[in-house]
């Protein structure tokens, strides 16, 4: 049985995930350290992005339960969670014609009733979740004629507005290149930085290594191994769970693990 | 632009506004002119005094017998079928997502016409139509079903069963008597002549209970047009919000047909006008509702007077007028 863990705000016991008849998951508990940077990794059908839609309550699990501040998640009042966890979820629609700050000030609803539709800690919520974006420049472009980087941030700015303690981002660098990468994690950092608790479920290990404080490993619908990226990372985890045999040598920028695949093939130098 | 009173502040964006007085201002211009003008003509101040009773015999019984309740009838049958329309482009977040396009409209002229040649009162056409729109809306949704509800199925599904059902009406009209054929067939183009306060009230009633309904549910509508996982992670109930928007919707659309008959294209094509006039993003349930009493009712006092004495039914016009209008914005829309 999962017991709270002190620390920990949002956490999750004894999780049976499954959608219709697959399963994804059973037995899964889980912690989010408060305050941390925690990213989900993985390989591709591990569950990953299922465990961050059941700590979203997108997904109810089969059994066993997720919890928010000492109560169920689900059982909670959707919009009162709605205030203190956001999610980005790995794709979203944009509605036709949309302009910027219409898009992040969305982003305040759970804060708003049919009768205070737009507070003034609304305003000074939308303007500073642009700031932080840096997406005030655009704030009158139309969303849909913006680049994918410029699109992805004007989403993150959005659950900014919606003023959570706790963030949750499905994938949020999938779809940019890598730049728009970079740009979009060290966004992420700047948020955790400030105070939040993130959550990122990324497919790169060595950008995860870089930016997470807690990295959760997983396979096939397990926890494989938790903890500092430095501690956690060794050649044998990444040749148990991806099936690659490499070594690990320190990020020439940030000091953190870095893998470098091993050649399968042999590669001649071009003479 | 915000308003804010105390605790209390609505937000409102000045051009949707301005286009909603306007539309507010074409409709009450039209529905005088429809009730002034014709063979016989009151004055306005002749139509107050009627509708209150006092006017002389003739004004009373033209005004508040025979063009009132018409008039009414068609303010009140556009902007159900707008706001019909509007709620299900939103839900399925597709223009061609529209009542009349799914099969609804379709299933309740089934209805009409088994009614019809039941030999039914226009008390029994008018059920025939409202069942038909229930039944059909059911059916569709059923077989959309899949782990909820997905924008394209529906829609897909829904043309299937429209085109499913319009040959059944075809069929049903061959089979019919030429009395009973030709009643339908008038039914079926959508027509407002000869209506009476017996098709206003009704409409009015559903227009009364689910106007509000779908006050409460435009907003959240909006956000589940970002996706259901965006709306979800914002605390709304994105299941409850969406029956209790198909169920408005589906019963404005048959209140709607019962009333006044499949009338083409408002559904369609109001929510379509309203968005591109508010240029507000997504679909807008206020303005959608007076663009559909507009069009309709600018529609019939068009299909009256414009051939007049020849009497054109109103489904004529509102797709022509519709249409046209429609294509020219789209037009506009490339820059």
């Amino acid at each position: 049985m999962a017991v709270p863990t002190p620390g920990s705000r949002l956490w999750a016991g004894d999780l049976t995930l499954a959608y219709d008849k697959r399963t994804v998951a059973t037995d899964l508990s889980v912690a989010i350290p408060d305050g941390s940077f925690t990213v989900i990794i993985g390989p591709n059908a591990c569950g990953k992005s299922t465990l961050l839609r059941a700590l979203a309550r997108m997904l109810k699990p089969r059994s066993g339960a997720v919890h928010l501040d000492g109560g169920v998640i689900t059982a909670l009042p959707s919009k009162e969670v709605a205030r203190r966890l956001g999610l980005l979820p790995q794709s979203s629609i944009v509605p036709d014609g949309i302009t910027v700050a219409d898009l992040v000030s969305r982003g305040r609803y759970p804060h708003q009733r049919l009768m205070r539709q737009w507070s003034k800690a609304d305003e000074t919520a939308v303007a500073e979740a642009m700031r932080a974006t840096h997406v005030t420049e655009l704030a009158d472009r139309i969303v849909d004629e913006l680049s994918g980087g410029q699109r992805q941030r004007v989403w993150l700015a959005m659950a900014l507005a919606q003023e959570t303690p706790i963030l949750l981002l499905d994938e949020p660098t999938t779809f940019l290149d890598i730049s728009h990468q970079i740009e979009v994690l060290d966004l992420c950092a700047d948020l955790h930085e400030a105070g939040r608790t993130m959550v990122a479920v990324l497919h790169d290990l060595n950008q995860a290594c870089r930016y997470a404080t807690h990295l959760i490993v997983m396979r096939e619908g397990e926890i494989v191994a938790q903890g500092d990226p430095a501690e956690v990372v060794t050649p044998d985890l990444v040749r148990q769970v991806f099936d690659l045999r490499c070594e690990i040598i320190p990020d020439p920028q940030s000091g953190t693990p870095m893998v470098v695949p091993h050649c399968r093939r042999r590669i001649t130098s071009p003479a | 632009m915000n308003v804010r009173m105390g605790p209390w502040s609505l937000r409102v964006a000045p051009r949707a506004l301005a286009v909603t007085a306007l539309l507010l201002v074409i409709a009450c211009a039209a529905a005088l002119a429809a009730i002034s003008t014709g063979e016989f003509f009151v004055s306005v101040p002749d139509i107050l005094t009627a509708l209150f009773g006092q006017g002389t015999p003739v004004a009373e019984l033209i005004v508040s017998k025979l063009r009132a309740p018409r008039v009414a009838t068609g303010l009140l049958v556009g902007a159900a079928f707008g706001v019909s329309g509007a709620i299900f482009q939103s839900l399925t977040r597709n223009p061609l997502g529209s009542p009349d396009f799914i099969g609804f409209t379709a299933g309740a002229s089934t209805g009409g016409i088994l009614a019809v040649v039941a030999g039914g009162s226009a008390l029994t056409i008018a059920g025939g139509a409202l069942t038909g729109c229930v039944v059909t809306a059911l059916l569709v949704y059923a077989l959309a079903f899949r782990r909820g509800v997905q924008g394209y199925r529906l829609v897909l599904v829904g043309i299937g069963v429209n085109a499913l059902l319009l040959s059944a009406n075809s069929y049903l009209l061959t089979r019919a008597n030429i009395n009973d054929a030709a009643t339908a067939g008038a039914w079926l183009t959508g027509s407002l002549s000869g209506r009476g306060w017996d098709h206003a009230i009704p409409v009015a009633l559903a227009l009364v209970v689910l106007l509000p309904v779908c006050a409460a549910v435009a907003r959240p509508l909006r956000m589940i047009e970002m996706g259901d996982d965006s709306a979800r992670a914002m605390g709304i109930n994105v299941e409850r919000v969406r029956a209790a928007a198909i169920v408005s919707g589906v019963l404005l659309c048959g209140v709607a047909t019962a009333a006044a008959g499949p009338v083409v294209f408002v559904a369609l094509a109001a929510p379509q006008l309203a968005q591109r006039l508010t240029r507000s993003p997504g679909v807008t349930l206020a303005s959608s509702a007076l663009m559909g009493a507009v069009l309709l009712t600018v529609s019939d006092l068009l299909a009256q007077r414009l051939l007049a004495p020849t009497q054109l039914p109103v489904g004529v016009l509102t797709a022509a007028i519709g249409g046209t209008y429609l294509a020219f914005l789209l037009r506009k829309d490339r820059h």
